[in-house]
């Protein structure tokens, strides 16, 4: 989860074409108008995130959570859920008690 | 598909390169509920019976850790050696596949709760290999998906797929290992053996039910070769979802002999993922893998950070049970065991079993006699393994007191045991069901003796001529008078009497 240092103002921090990897790992469709418009808005945002790291010395740990809580858990005890019919209910298609899915294209993970 | 590939003489392969082995077991644990709701996990419900809101990531859904599955994890990170991690976040690996109804998977990346350990495993001759551990770390299973059209059931040709959610969401703990190096053409063998040492250790650790046939251990199985001069390592391909133990030897063998037919050719190896087949035992091309930067983790927002305290890090140390490893040998210096002996037990899944019977009283010679010569054979016969048989350890204990107490003959307690293994109850029950005690009052064995000397007047005057080996006749002739249920010793020594009186 490290980012690249950020680039010398005016430099952008990132490309068109990583723009475009991450619309195609997020499933966008994202056209060609649209990866200029978003590679100039996205450096924005990152140099202004930038700008914090400036701030924040080496003491200071980075921060995931807002809240200081940590080890909260749950007994291991069954809990009611949904019926096969419930969870199927919001199922664009289902067969076989089921949820149905077109064609899978990719390979699984 | 495309044609087979080609493969190196495997002695060849040795002799131009060295393997490299990465191996990565996914386990199940065996929690009553999911990692991050309350979901029960009983393999086999209805599909989508055992899903909610959380594990089908539907909006305003929040996960909630499981505590058994933190304990699990931290249990196995030290059984395998490994440093607990003082605090530790989960992340979201972020895919879209359909076996996810979140679109991510909540794992762990550069933060997993164990690291840095270590497995001896010890190979069939007696070697012992240090297979070093890189990290054991804690996510949740996917759904399982059911490919529809194609001739195979596999994805390759479906027209569409249906998804069952019951799995997603079931605790899972990767364990890695680092690169092995130096096994040369035992490889294959290395990699079996540490899979079997691995699931020996979670089944004592008691956190899994390792079955292997039901994907609650799963292996994926990285090769790579380095040519004997290389300083790098070699490509890898990653052969996924090794589902048995000779299944993980195989798939390491087949990826040497293809990966050096490839190499020697000139050509390069791909980074993929590979398909391991079980009848043929070859692997295919799967797809090529992502790099970790595609999967965007980051730090799970609905989960605050784990961090076990050293107290609870040793309580949890002192539940360890025995190591398996160091159980072989307690058991082999304790039964009086050569290494032969040890092995064969081992193979055929007796120590369990035999160390259970002996715990209930027996001794460890007449639990292994009963176990290894009659009951191996009936569970070969029932195709079932031994401890799978109809019958406990404890009712075995049982049989072999009624033989030591002289109520049971070696032959009647077999009967006993085949009424057991045909659920006609206890062992005593069955005694008394099928009559099967020994005659043991010599008033009734004495009637019988008379009769069968009166019946054989030759064989008598042998016997008081001092010709003793004569009474074998008469013994067998009370034997089948009592059915075979009077102690055979006791029938000639009345025999001796009766004659001489």
């Amino acid at each position: 989860m490290k980012r690249n240092p950020p680039g010398v103002r005016g430099v952008p921090t990132i490309s068109r074409d990583e723009v475009a990897h991450l619309a195609r790992l997020a499933r966008l469709a994202v056209t060609e108008q649209e990866l200029d418009k978003f590679a100039g808005q996205l450096d924005i945002i990152l140099q202004s995130v930038a700008q914090v790291t400036e701030v924040a010395a080496e003491d200071v740990p980075p921060t995931s959570h807002a809240v200081p809580l940590t080890n909260v858990f749950r007994d291991d005890v069954v809990r009611p859920g949904l019926t096969q019919q419930q969870a199927l209910s919001g199922a664009p298609a289902a067969e076989d008690g089921r949820f149905r899915v077109p064609r899978i294209l990719g390979e699984e993970q | 598909m495309t044609a087979a590939a080609e493969l190196m003489d495997y002695d060849e392969v040795i002799e131009r390169f060295d393997p490299v082995l990465g191996l990565e077991v996914h386990v199940e644990l065996s929690t009553s509920t999911k990692m991050f709701c309350g979901c029960p996990v009983v393999f086999g419900a209805e599909p989508n019976t055992q899903v909610c809101p959380t594990c089908l990531g539907l909006p305003g859904a929040l996960p909630v850790v499981n505590a058994k599955g933190i304990e699990a994890a931290i249990r196995i990170g030290l059984a395998l050696n490994c440093e607990i991690a003082e605090w530790c976040r989960f992340a979201r690996k972020n895919y879209f596949y359909p076996d996810m109804p979140k679109n991510f998977q909540t794992s762990q990346y550069d933060e997993p709760i164990a690291f840095n350990g270590w497995l001896d495993v010890e190979l069939e001759d007696g070697t012992v290999v240090r297979v070093d551990i890189e990290r054991a770390h804690m996510e949740e299973d996917t759904g399982k998906s059911l490919h529809v059209g194609g001739s195979t059931g596999r994805i390759h040709g479906a027209e569409h797929s249906l998804l069952d959610y019951n799995r997603a969401g079931v605790p899972l703990i990767e364990i890695v290992t680092k690169p092995i190096t130096g096994t040369g053409a035992r490889a294959p063998e290395v990699a079996r053996a540490y899979v079997t040492a691995l699931r020996d250790l979670l089944r004592a650790l008691e956190v899994s039910d390792v079955r292997m046939d039901q994907g609650s251990v799963r292996c994926d199985a990285n090769v790579s070769l380095m040519a004997k001069d290389a300083t790098e390592f070699g490509t890898r391909t990653e052969t996924k979802n090794v589902n048995s133990l000779r299944s993980v030897e195989r798939a390491v063998r087949f990826e040497m002999t293809r990966q050096a037919a490839v190499l020697a050719e000139g050509g390069t190896i791909r980074l993929e993922t590979r398909h391991f087949d079980e009848s043929t035992g070859s692997t295919s091309s799967g797809r090529p893998k992502e790099t970790s930067e595609d999967y965007r983790y980051f730090p799970e927002p609905d989960l605050v950070p784990i961090a076990p305290s050293r107290e609870w890090v040793e309580e949890l140390r002192k539940t360890l049970p025995e190591m398996p490893a160091a159980r072989r040998k307690r058991i082999q210096v304790e039964w009086n065991l050569t290494d032969l002996e040890l092995r064969d037990l081992l193979n055929v899944g007796a120590v369990d079993v035999i160390a259970a019977t002996v715990d209930a009283g027996a001794s460890p010679a007449e639990a292994r006699a009963w176990w290894v010569s009659h009951l191996a054979q009936e569970a070969n016969t029932r195709g079932v393994e031994l401890a799978d048989l109809p019958i406990t350890p404890a009712q075995v204990a049982d049989v072999i007191k009624l033989v030591a107490a002289g109520t049971l003959t070696n032959k009647l307690a077999r009967s006993v045991v085949e009424g057991v293994l045909a659920g006609e109850g206890e062992p005593v029950e069955v005694v008394e069901k099928r009559g099967l005690k020994v005659v043991s009052d010599d008033s009734a064995l004495i009637v019988a003796v008379d009769e069968a000397l009166a019946g054989q007047p030759d064989v008598l005057e042998k016997i008081r001529s001092g010709k003793v080996a004569a009474a074998g006749a008469i013994v067998g002739a009370v034997m089948k008078a009592t059915k075979g249920q009077a102690d055979a010793k006791r029938v000639r020594e009345l025999i001796l009497e009766r004659a001489n009186a």
